[in-house]
């Protein structure tokens, strides 16, 4: 290494002519696109670029030439250096995407892997479903009511005008429950309600005209587990009370749910019937949303939804009696109103073909897993 | 109700190419819920002709007795020659009249007739039975012997009317009118817009004084009763064919004349009769309540014992039947076919009894009969009279009986009954336009009278104990001016309010539990005493006091839930059998817990409302029923697969279940070593929350106690929490204030606490928080470790704790100090010692 140079006298320095220059820059360029990969490039680069490295220890050179020639060396030799980070850098670029583009390739895994670390859990679908039918009036404006499920038997009969021994009274087949005094007899007043029709009831007793609510909620009925049965079922309810509620409001009711419910084509069909809580009372169908009636009368195209009937039987409806109202404190005068109910079971059979009540009521996960969070 | 069609248009002229279901659409429009229409003799064929039996060759050596006959049928075989026929049945002679079939018939069920050779003979055909020919039950399971009038080649099928349609209908409690012909007749006039001819139309004879005494003690019970005798009964007399016939469509057995007559009535006028053999029946027939403890043997041959509100015909001897429900066997008709002598002289009961009355007796005695059902749901009392005369007549005419110009008839006074409705209220209740020329024209087709322009004064028909109420003839108008005419309109309620916080929070409780890989299992209520000793309850327990039913399912389970979890670990364990091994499953549902103050339940009246008192009395009758949660673990919670090993379920994921119910309320739990049943004494968690700054106990989880799941088979370390959501609701505690976001950067500092084995990490972690003051943002216990290095009866709790203030970063030395603070309280508190200090 020369020493600075103190005096005028200018002395030919080596390592600043412009052929060494270009010869250090053109090494440290071989050597960059020789190094195969970043390990190699990282120790060119300490060679070339380095503090030790040619182009480096030139640049020091630089203060010992005469005034007049540092300019025109430094320029040379920076520019050189310039030239070798550039081509550093593209050269640590072009490895470094190399590299990535080797990793990623090692990185790969098979994303058709089967994954149940932890298994999905799910809602049942009576509830779910219940939860949609109630959903539907909710959004017309309708709320939310519910009441006990041991119910006292003012609320489940005699409010809706099922008169003591009165057959009506035996149709829905009652669970009973002993009185406080433990006496086998069912004079305890109390059952196990055998609708949902008794929140109608507390519903009017705990609201002022106009009500507008829908009851969803669990009955009991004595019937035997099989099939088609179940003692412990559930139903949704819906009762209007208002100023000049007419029969063709409650159709129109119906026919809105069932559309909301399974298409907007849907329809709905009355037949009378009875009920001690409504009169006049009907019977409420729906147009089989798998058939759509076209089953009727064409034994080639058979449904079994509907057993080829065209309608679906939903359950009861009617203009509720004055009677209730009247024992609710309601004053039949001046309001009138509609009330319906169905079987959620029933329904939840025919919109999703279960075949076999007891798949609803056993639990098991098989059966309600795949139906998920909402239905 | 089984309905004839054949029988049917005796009464209606139905045009002639009207099917079964046809008319079954045209009842159901207005109201008549006709479930089936059976269609019998479908597929038959002849030729099914009368034949005479010649000869009878009994054949020997096979296996039952078999006969070789010769019949004469008439011409109905072409040549008028005996038919030859091989037969298995033996309740015919020689000279009986019977049905024959003959080859090229085919019988119902696509049962072809063709000569065959059979028992070495050749059987030209077939000697039928009405099992064959598909007409219900006669009570002799043999062939068909006919009565001797007919003529040998009479065509068989029209003689015994096989091909009919029955509608079969299901009579709803306020139609009682519709549980015989008379009334079915009656809708299907008015749905076809025809005449009826109403059967009950009668000459009736005006009552006198010399009729068989009667005495009625009890007119509120027996509103009317008449009594007609008619005696020189041929004893020998059986019911014709075409009575028979119709019996058995209506599905009615035929019996003997005399009760096929009175059934036959009953069918027909919807009025249910008694005979009673006069010779059997000593001093007058008397109406009067039960003596408690009285005995009556019924016609079943049950002996009961009646109840002092049973209402009973009485003579000189005590009761001689339960008066609308069941005859006496005493005075039962006796029949020359079976018996010595046969009946010949009888006293014929239509009367007219009180529906409730009728119904409790019924009910008492589970003793559902043909005539308790009609008078349960109100038979026409107008009707009485002529449903006895009808009865007389067919008796004379069919039994060539005489019938005696006595007539009995007591009736207590009674007027009809009329309701008062404005025309156009069928309008308003239907939001229809009907109009009052409607209004009225179909009320007078139900039988009404009506009077009156804007204000209708309408007299009901007596055969319409339904009709009481405006709504109930606007019910009338509406159902025959057809409901599917009605027009469909949408109400407007007023806007709605969503639903409750409390519909909400069940909701989402739902949802967190599904999400958090819980399935819902929804299981029935019904519990016994063993399900509560298996999870092993003690004596004093309060999920021991139990809602019980008087009319349980089963016996071993009389009960209602006190707790989820019987239900819930059921399932569990039907689904571990049926190969379901890593189970996560919830339930939410009413668990009912009586305090034993109950009250009696009062019938309130039904006229006005009742008080807020007595609601509250109502209430006060039931138990209270709040809504729980619960969930069951067992097996894996994380499966073992190529990302790693599985993770088993245990006590603490049913912790983490409670919490992730309560964080839905944002509600935080307060967890509590505890000893509880049915769990696992050392692995039991009580758990509480806030409520008004107290701490009410919310539910418990853990691990099940080993005995409990030995005793329920359930999965080894099967887990359990259950929680009650109505404590929940009340924990929930306004609206969630924003946390205050510091960004300036954190200081982490993580400490090592060696304690006792029996302190809870809880008390550990509270005094670190309470003890690092506010700079703490957050700390979290990322290891517990016990082992020889940190001595026996130690553990070491590793914490990290983050520190952060909301206006400036902190110094080391500002997050150390906060960090020995912390460990300095944890140290006072619960002897925690900094491990490696």
């Amino acid at each position: 290494m020369s020493a600075p140079n103190k005096s005028y006298d200018p002395v030919e320095v080596e390592a600043l002519k412009p052929e060494e220059i270009e010869r250090m820059r053109d090494e440290a360029f071989a050597a960059f696109a020789a190094a195969g990969d970043l390990d190699a490039l990282a120790q060119a680069k300490t060679a070339h670029t380095g503090g030790t490295s040619p182009l480096s220890l030139a640049n020091r050179e630089i203060g010992a030439l005469p005034p007049q020639a540092k300019a025109e060396a430094g320029k040379r030799v920076g520019q050189a250096r310039g030239a070798v980070s550039k081509a550093l850098a593209a050269r640590q670029a072009e490895l470094e995407a190399e590299r990535d583009a080797r990793v990623l390739v090692e990185e790969a895994v098979d994303v058709t892997l089967p994954y149940d670390r932890t298994p999905a859990g799910a809602r049942h679908p009576l509830t779910t479903l219940m939860e949609r039918v109630a959903d539907v009036f909710v959004a017309m404006g309708y709320e939310i009511a519910e009441g006990p499920e041991v119910e006292a038997e003012w609320f489940n009969f005699d409010a809706l005008n099922f008169v003591p021994d009165h057959p009506a009274r035996q149709m829905q087949d009652t669970f009973f429950v002993q009185g406080a005094d433990g006496a086998k007899s069912d004079e305890s007043g109390v059952v196990l309600r055998t609708h949902t029709s008794p929140v109608q009831a507390r519903s009017l007793l705990s609201r002022k005209p106009p009500v507008y609510v829908v009851c969803p909620g669990r009955v009991y009925r004595t019937d035997e587990l099989d099939a088609t049965h179940t003692p412990v079922f559930h139903q949704i309810e819906l009762l209007a009370v208002d100023e000049g509620l007419t029969m063709a409001d409650l159709k129109g009711t119906l026919d809105h749910m069932v559309q909301a419910l399974f298409g907007p084509d849907m329809k709905t069909r009355l037949r009378p019937n009875f009920f001690p809580f409504t009169e006049p009372s009907a019977e409420m169908d729906m147009v089989c949303y798998v058939c759509r009636g076209e089953s009727v009368g064409n034994p080639d195209r058979p449904c079994r939804t509907c057993g080829s009937e065209g309608w679906i039987e939903l359950g009861g409806c009617g203009m509720v009696n004055p009677k209730v109202l009247t024992a609710c404190g309601v004053d039949p005068e001046k309001y009138s109103g509609f009330a319906f109910g169905f079987g959620i079971e029933r329904m939840l059979m025919f919109r999703h073909n279960v075949e076999d009540m007891r798949d609803m009521v056993e639990g098991d996960v098989r059966f309600t897993r795949p139906f998920g969070m909402e239905i | 109700m089984r309905v004839p069609l054949s029988w049917l248009r005796e009464y209606v002229d139905l045009p002639a190419t009207e099917t079964g279901r046809d008319v079954q659409a045209k009842l159901v429009a207005v109201g008549l819920e006709v479930e089936t229409v059976e269609r019998t003799g479908a597929g038959l064929k002849g030729p099914l002709v009368v034949g005479q039996v010649l000869t009878i060759e009994e054949l020997e050596g096979f296996k039952k007795p078999i006969r070789f006959c010769t019949v004469d049928v008439g011409d109905a075989n072409g040549t008028g020659e005996p038919q030859e026929i091989v037969c298995g049945a033996r309740n015919f002679s020689v000279g009986d009249k019977v049905v024959v079939v003959l080859p090229g018939a085919v019988l119902p069920g696509d049962f072809a007739i063709s000569a065959r050779k059979t028992y070495g003979k050749t059987s030209h055909g077939m000697i039928c039975s009405t099992d064959e020919l598909g007409m219900g039950d006669d009570g002799t399971h043999g062939i068909i012997v006919l009565p001797p009038e007919y003529e040998p080649g009479t065509d068989a099928i029209e003689l015994l009317e096989l091909v009919d349609e029955i509608l079969d209908i299901a009579v709803t409690p306020d139609r009682g009118y519709c549980l015989s012909m008379r009334g079915v007749a009656r809708e299907a006039a008015i749905a076809y817009g025809l005449p009826l001819r109403d059967p009950a139309l009668l000459d009736v004879p005006a009552p006198n004084a010399f009729g068989h005494p009667v005495r009625v003690s009890d007119p509120i019970g027996c509103s009317r009763f008449t009594a007609r005798t008619v005696t020189g009964l041929r004893p020998e007399a059986r019911s014709p064919i075409w009575l028979q016939r119709r019996l058995q469509k209506a599905g009615m057995r035929p019996i003997s004349l005399a009760v096929d007559v009175t059934n036959y009535v009953m069918l027909e006028l919807g009025q249910p009769l008694h005979a009673y053999d006069r010779t059997r029946v000593e001093g007058p027939i008397g109406v009067r309540r039960a003596q408690q403890g009285e005995k009556l043997t019924t016609l079943d041959g049950t002996k009961r014992v009646l109840d002092a509100e049973d209402l009973v015909i009485t003579d000189d001897r005590g009761p001689i039947g339960l008066a609308g429900v069941m005859g006496g066997a005493d005075t039962e008709i006796a029949d020359a076919a079976t018996e010595d002598a046969g009946t010949t002289e009888v006293v014929i009961e239509a009367a007219h009894f009180d529906a409730i009355s009728i119904a409790r007796t019924a009910r008492r005695h589970k003793l559902s009969s043909e005539a308790s059902k009609r008078f349960e749901r109100g038979v026409d009392p107008q009707a009485a009279a002529a449903a006895a005369q009808r009865t007389v007549d067919l008796l004379v005419l069919l039994a060539g009986g005489t019938a005696e110009a006595g007539v009995t008839e007591i009736s207590a006074p009674s007027a009809p009954r009329t309701i008062a409705m404005p025309a156009d209220h069928p309008d308003k209740v239907a939001g229809v336009s009907y109009g009052r020329e409607t209004v009225v024209r179909r009320l007078q087709e139900v039988g009404c009278d009506v009077y009156g322009q804007d204000e209708l004064i309408v007299t009901v028909p007596s055969w319409r104990p339904d009709l009481a109420a405006p709504n109930d003839l606007a019910e009338e108008v509406i159902r025959l001016e057809g409901y599917e005419n009605l027009p469909s309109t949408l109400p407007t309620p007023p806007s709605g309010r969503g639903l409750t916080e409390r519909q909400r929070l069940h909701r989402r409780v739902g949802r967190a539990l599904a999400g958090a890989g819980y399935v819902e299992a929804l299981s029935y209520p019904f519990i016994g005493e063993a399900a509560l000793d298996r999870l092993g309850l003690e004596k004093g327990d309060a999920r021991r006091r139990t809602v019980t039913l008087v009319n349980p399912l089963s016996d071993e389970e009389p009960s209602l839930r006190t707790t989820l979890l019987p239900g819930l670990l059921a399932a569990l364990r039907r689904n571990e059998g049926r190969g379901s091994h890593d189970l996560a499953l919830f339930e939410t549902g009413l668990v009912f817990r009586p305090t034993g103050e109950e009250t009696k339940a009062v019938r309130l009246p039904v006229d006005r409302r009742p008080t807020e008192e007595e609601i509250a009395a109502l209430d006060a009758a039931l138990p209270r029923q709040p809504r729980r949660a619960a969930v069951v673990l067992a097996g894996a919670r994380e499966q073992a697969g190529w990302w790693g090993k599985g993770r088993p379920a245990d006590w603490a994921d049913s912790v983490e279940a409670a919490r992730t119910i309560a964080r839905e309320a944002g509600v935080e739990v307060i967890v509590r070593a505890d000893r509880h049943a049915p769990w696992h004494p050392g692995r039991c968690a009580a758990l509480y929350v806030t409520v008004n700054g107290q701490e009410v106990l919310f539910g418990h989880a853990g691990e099940l106690h080993p005995r409990v799941v030995k005793d329920l088979h359930l999965p080894e370390r099967t887990c359990a929490a259950e929680v009650e959501l109505d404590v929940l609701e009340q924990a929930v505690d306004g609206a969630l204030q924003a946390p205050r976001i510091s960004t300036f950067p954190v200081a982490t500092q993580d400490v090592a606490l060696v304690v006792g084995t029996d302190v809870p990490a809880d008390a550990v972690e509270k005094a670190l928080r309470e003890g690092a003051g506010p700079l703490l943002e957050s700390l979290r216990l990322f290891d517990v470790f016990t082992g020889e290095q940190i001595g026996e009866g130690n553990k070491s709790l590793a914490y990290a704790l983050r520190f952060r203030a909301a206006d400036r970063t902190l110094t080391v030395e500002e997050a150390t100090e906060a960090r020995d603070s912390a460990v300095a309280l944890a140290a006072e508190r619960t002897g925690a010692v900094l491990r490696g200090a």
